[in-house]
């Protein structure tokens, strides 16, 4: 275990410097911001196998991504598809962040703490495939770890010599949040920097059979009308591809090393577990709302934008709406939900909605919820549909709920030296 | 049975591991070690599991191990598929 390399403080404000971005409709952070602000929608039929006798064929696909063009060769035999996307969107966030050799960090300056929900599986399913045809002498080494959920935080780590403290968390949709507060405390602990976000990909046959048996995807064809996050219509979610980076640092740090930029400051960060089934008792994605703004120093009021959760689940997005009517008083802040418009990334769909939320703040604009249109009356949301809206913001709230009762709640602000 | 090749050596690294930017394998690398070319123990391993397939033999994972250079690899599958044939 590495010795801080800065002072230990509970209070010290944690910022983000760089942002690097791999997702449907977007290599890049620029391309994902223009796509999502565009309304380009990236949902579409699945292309890497045969889908056709599946009950949902659609999927949010990263398509020009070619791995070579990205990532040394020595990388590729023993990468999954979803630890490619991770090791390329950090170095892009690195270099976002003006962060490389000459910056004058330490190996044990930076850490590395990242979520993935699903691990590789992509690179199992053809290793299993030989396990089971040809036999155990044909499976790859690299199976051992390609799979594991830890992979893509060992991996930019080992890639980068980052060698202070890191993790992985597994949490599902709320994982690449938990990820993010996890990288502010570490920040706060003493590491000057942490590479942190989430990135996730299944959509392989087995992974995406596994997602269809969960049993919220949309079995609606239409690409444009099959995830509706707050519609009347809305009948599941689509699965996707991709997540995003952050830099995490200290702000005194970033402003002694003379950072380019600043994009936010993570002021709040708070999760929170839904009670058991049955129990009566309500969700919990509320209170993590309002524990992160407590802990930011906010008040509802405060609160500019929402980036939901947006399961696209009529009971789930019904519960959403309810606890931010509760938390901000009937269409009380402007909400979106952008992701409907690459799918629901898993792991890298928080750390997605980071970006499109820090995004928003440094160009004053919230981009729309996909295809969503009919908004039941009910939810009383001020849910922001058909184009983005200009706004005067200064703060963010990001929202995400994963399967089994995960709940987490990030704020985010403008940061003011 | 054929045996081992420089040549061959260097596809099958290159498949099982992929090739590293920095190192050239066009040259005379008979005497250069695995790490100086790139490869680290496990892509050995993996190499190995090919040449193992691909040759039909047995290969000691510690033997793998001490072969640190391609030319002491070489001696040790073609040393192997002698007591194989």
């Amino acid at each position: 275990m590495s010795t801080p390399s800065h002072t230990p403080d509970r209070d010290r404000p944690v910022v983000v410097t760089g942002l690097g971005v791999a997702a449907p409709g977007g290599i890049g952070t620029e391309r994902f911001w223009k796509a999502l602000l565009t309304g380009e929608n990236a949902i579409g039929e699945l292309s890497r196998f045969d889908a056709s006798r599946y009950p949902s064929r659609l999927a949010g696909q990263i398509d020009d991504f070619e791995a070579s063009d990205h990532l040394p060769g020595r990388l590729l035999p023993q990468t999954d598809v979803s630890t490619r996307y991770a090791l390329a969107a950090a170095d892009w966030a690195l270099a976002d962040a003006g962060v490389g050799p000459e910056a004058g960090f330490e190996d044990y300056d930076l850490g590395v703490v990242t979520s993935t929900a699903q691990g590789g599986f992509d690179f199992t399913h053809r290793e299993f495939h030989k396990l089971w045809n040809q036999g155990p002498e044909y499976v790859s080494v690299y199976e051992s770890f390609a799979w594991f959920y830890a992979v893509n935080t060992g991996q930019i780590s080992i890639r980068n010599s980052m060698r202070g403290p890191s993790a992985a968390l597994v949490g599902e949709q709320a994982g690449g949040l938990d990820a993010i507060g996890h990288a502010r405390r570490t920040i706060r602990r003493g590491t000057r920097l942490v590479l942190s976000g989430g990135v996730d990909s299944a959509l392989d046959p087995w992974g995406y059979a596994s997602q269809l048996a969960g049993g919220l995807v949309s079995t609606v064809a239409d690409p444009e009308r099959a995830y509706l996050p707050f519609d009347a219509d809305a009948s599941g979610h689509v699965p996707g591809e991709g997540g995003a980076v952050l830099i995490v640092e200290d702000a005194d740090s970033a402003r002694e090393r003379g950072a380019e930029r600043i994009y936010g400051e993570i002021a709040g960060y708070a999760a929170t577990f839904d009670p058991a089934p049955g129990s009566g008792r309500p969700p919990a994605l509320g209170r993590a709302a309002e524990l992160a703004l407590a802990q930011a120093g906010l008040t509802p009021g405060d609160i500019d934008v929402v980036f939901a959760d947006g399961a696209g689940v009529p009971e789930l997005d019904r519960a959403e709406a309810e606890a931010l009517g509760r938390l901000f008083g009937p269409y009380g802040v402007p909400v979106t939900a952008p992701k409907a418009l690459t799918g629901r990334l898993c792991a890298g769909g928080g750390p997605a909605d980071l970006a499109a939320a820090l995004l928003a703040l440094r160009d004053q604009v919230i981009p729309a919820t996909g295809r969503t249109a009919r908004v039941p009356d009910a939810y009383r949301l001020d849910l922001v549909t058909g184009q983005p809206r200009e706004a005067a913001l200064s703060t963010a709230l990001v929202l995400a709920r994963g399967r089994h009762g995960f709940n987490s709640a990030v704020v985010l602000t403008t940061h003011r030296p | 049975m054929a045996r081992l090749t420089l040549d061959a050596l260097r596809t099958i690294l290159v498949a099982c591991a992929g090739e590293d930017d920095s190192a050239d394998l066009s040259g005379d690398i008979l005497d250069t070690t695995f790490e100086d070319l790139g490869y680290d123990s496990l892509a050995l391993m993996e190499s190995a599991a090919r040449i193992e397939r691909e040759f039909g033999i047995t290969l000691d994972d510690d033997d793998v191990n001490e072969a640190l250079t391609p030319r002491l690899l070489l001696d040790l599958v073609n040393g192997s598929e002698a007591q194989a044939a």
